[in-house]
């Protein structure tokens, strides 16, 4: 495991090096980005309203009955913002976007086709991995971004409509804008993009340390999907409080 | 051999050895291969000619020992940067996600060495040259195993190489197939002067296009000299390996 993590980073600071590629690596980043858009953007849309929903169900009847309900919008928008877009989209995009990213460049490696990139005398970490891990920092804390507005929309239609709770729009609405500051979306922002890099780093690393026949891709995608949960659950306490302390 | 015309470059191994798990794979390999020259490392399975080959592409690192190109260590960015080199694997690896001409232009279209419509235009000859024109658009998945192997030639031949590796280049290919691409070899090697190195257990192909051969078996080269050379080599296990066929004894009838 710590060989894992110490070749995660060394592909880190490798990557970190050929960032002034990008430009010339730029349709590929492009590609990527609408691979990961085509991939999740609808199950983005159905996780978020539904974890919208659902906070605003578990929260309002409980809120209303100590006569709280003004306070729902707030929760529900400081949840998603903070915790709950951040994580459960870097989770989605693990388990859609990493897996496929080691499925790829695992199979790439099995049919040498990265030994072949290799004597051509193009760098597989400017090739391969420094385009979807560019395009994954971009695309997820857009995703978030998304996932925030679709969360605080599900949480709208279900204070609105359920009669337990009993909340006009308006309210809701105004709720949301009371509790939520512009940088409780930066805090998520911020730990999106670190789960991302994490995420890409995790399935190329795996991918290029694939061994074996069909079956080290698919030891490689389990890897990969894994260790990239645990690394954004392990993160999230980590930079949860690191931006406590910043605010 | 075209030396005086040559473009090619001089490999030079000295004293390779590899071992996996405490088991050797390569023994203190020590050979030249001239500029302009057909070099073929034949020999059985499992006698460690991917292996070398591997060493000599730069893919691995050998446990001891020295790989020169032109004097320079294979293993230095800068020999790679200075000298074309290009290999030919023995399953093509052509790029599954990328067309035939993308296959192709790749080395210059990573480099930015020419312009898209020039690089169009390059490819278009080099495939022309292995008998493929019209297969720009293909994805390598629509090609038989030949063309495969043609297309990859094609995108090593783009890089105008000096030294090229050749991987089993007849392996899983009917023999005519197996003879167009061995005429290809000797033709690029005839025209460009490129100095060859080429991996195979085909007999007939390392007979009809080397200068040199050298015999490779569990590590270790059992032979190494011309065509005729190896051929009148006393060792047993080569002269066993040369002289293997199908005719079998006819088995006795039950009276």
């Amino acid at each position: 495991m710590f060989h894992d993590l110490g070749e995660v980073l060394l592909l880190l600071a490798r990557t970190f090096r050929a960032l002034p590629h990008t430009v010339r690596q730029r349709r590929k980043v492009l590609e990527q980005l609408f691979e990961i858009g085509n991939a999740s953007l609808l199950m983005a849309c159905i996780l978020s309203l539904f974890i919208g929903g659902v906070l605003a169900l578990q929260t309002g009847p409980v809120m209303a009955e100590r006569g709280l309900q003004s306070f729902i919008g707030q929760i529900v928008g400081l949840s998603m913002c903070r915790e709950l877009a951040p994580v459960m989209m870097a989770v989605l995009i693990a388990g859609r976007i990493g897996s496929a990213m080691a499925a790829e460049i695992g199979s790439m490696r099995v049919y040498q086709e990265i030994d072949a990139l290799r004597t051509m005398n193009i760098n597989p970490v400017h090739y391969l991995v420094l385009p979807r891990v560019v395009a994954i920092s971009i695309a997820l804390p857009l995703l978030v971004v998304f996932s925030i507005l679709v969360g605080w929309a599900g949480g709208a239609l279900v204070a609105v409509t359920n009669y337990q709770i009993g909340i006009s729009f308006h309210g809701y609405v105004k709720s949301l804008g009371n509790g939520i500051d512009v940088l409780d979306v930066v805090n998520g922002l911020l730990k999106s993009f670190g789960f991302a890099v994490t995420i890409g780093l995790v399935a190329c690393h795996q991918g290029l340390s694939t061994v074996g026949g069909p079956r080290g891709i698919g030891r490689s995608v389990t890897k990969a999907v894994v260790n990239s949960i645990v690394m954004i659950l392990l993160l999230d306490y980590v930079f949860t409080r690191l931006l406590m302390h910043l605010d | 051999m075209n030396a005086t015309a040559s473009q090619g470059v001089r490999l030079e191994v000295r004293q390779l050895a590899k071992s996996y798990n405490g088991q050797p794979v390569l023994q203190d390999l020590t050979f030249t291969v001239e500029r302009g020259e057909i070099f073929v490392i034949m020999g059985p399975s499992g006698s460690g000619k991917t292996v070398l080959l591997k060493h000599l592409i730069g893919l691995e690192t050998p446990d001891r020992g020295e790989i020169l190109i032109e004097g320079q260590p294979v293993h230095s960015p800068e020999t790679m940067n200075r000298h074309r080199v290009a290999m030919v694997f023995q399953s093509g690896a052509l790029l599954n996600s990328l067309t035939v001409a993308e296959n192709v232009g790749l080395y210059l279209t990573e480099h930015r060495l020419l312009p898209p419509a020039e690089i169009r235009r390059v490819v278009a000859e080099k495939l022309a040259l292995v008998g493929l024109q019209g297969t720009e658009d293909r994805l390598p998945a629509e090609l038989s195993g030949g063309m495969k192997k043609r297309v990859a030639i094609a995108r090593a031949l783009v890089i105008e190489p000096q030294l090229i590796f050749y991987d089993e280049p007849t392996s899983e290919l009917d023999p005519l197939i197996a003879v167009t691409i061995g005429q290809e070899i000797l033709r690029l090697n005839r025209r460009m002067g490129v100095t060859s190195v080429v991996v195979t257990h085909d007999r007939d192909l390392a007979f009809g296009i080397a200068h040199r051969i050298a015999v490779l078996h569990a590590g270790r080269f059992l032979a190494l000299g011309t065509p005729a050379e190896v051929r009148a080599h006393p060792d047993p296990v080569l002269q066993q390996f040369l002289q293997a066929d199908f005719r079998f004894e006819p088995e006795p009838v039950a009276p």
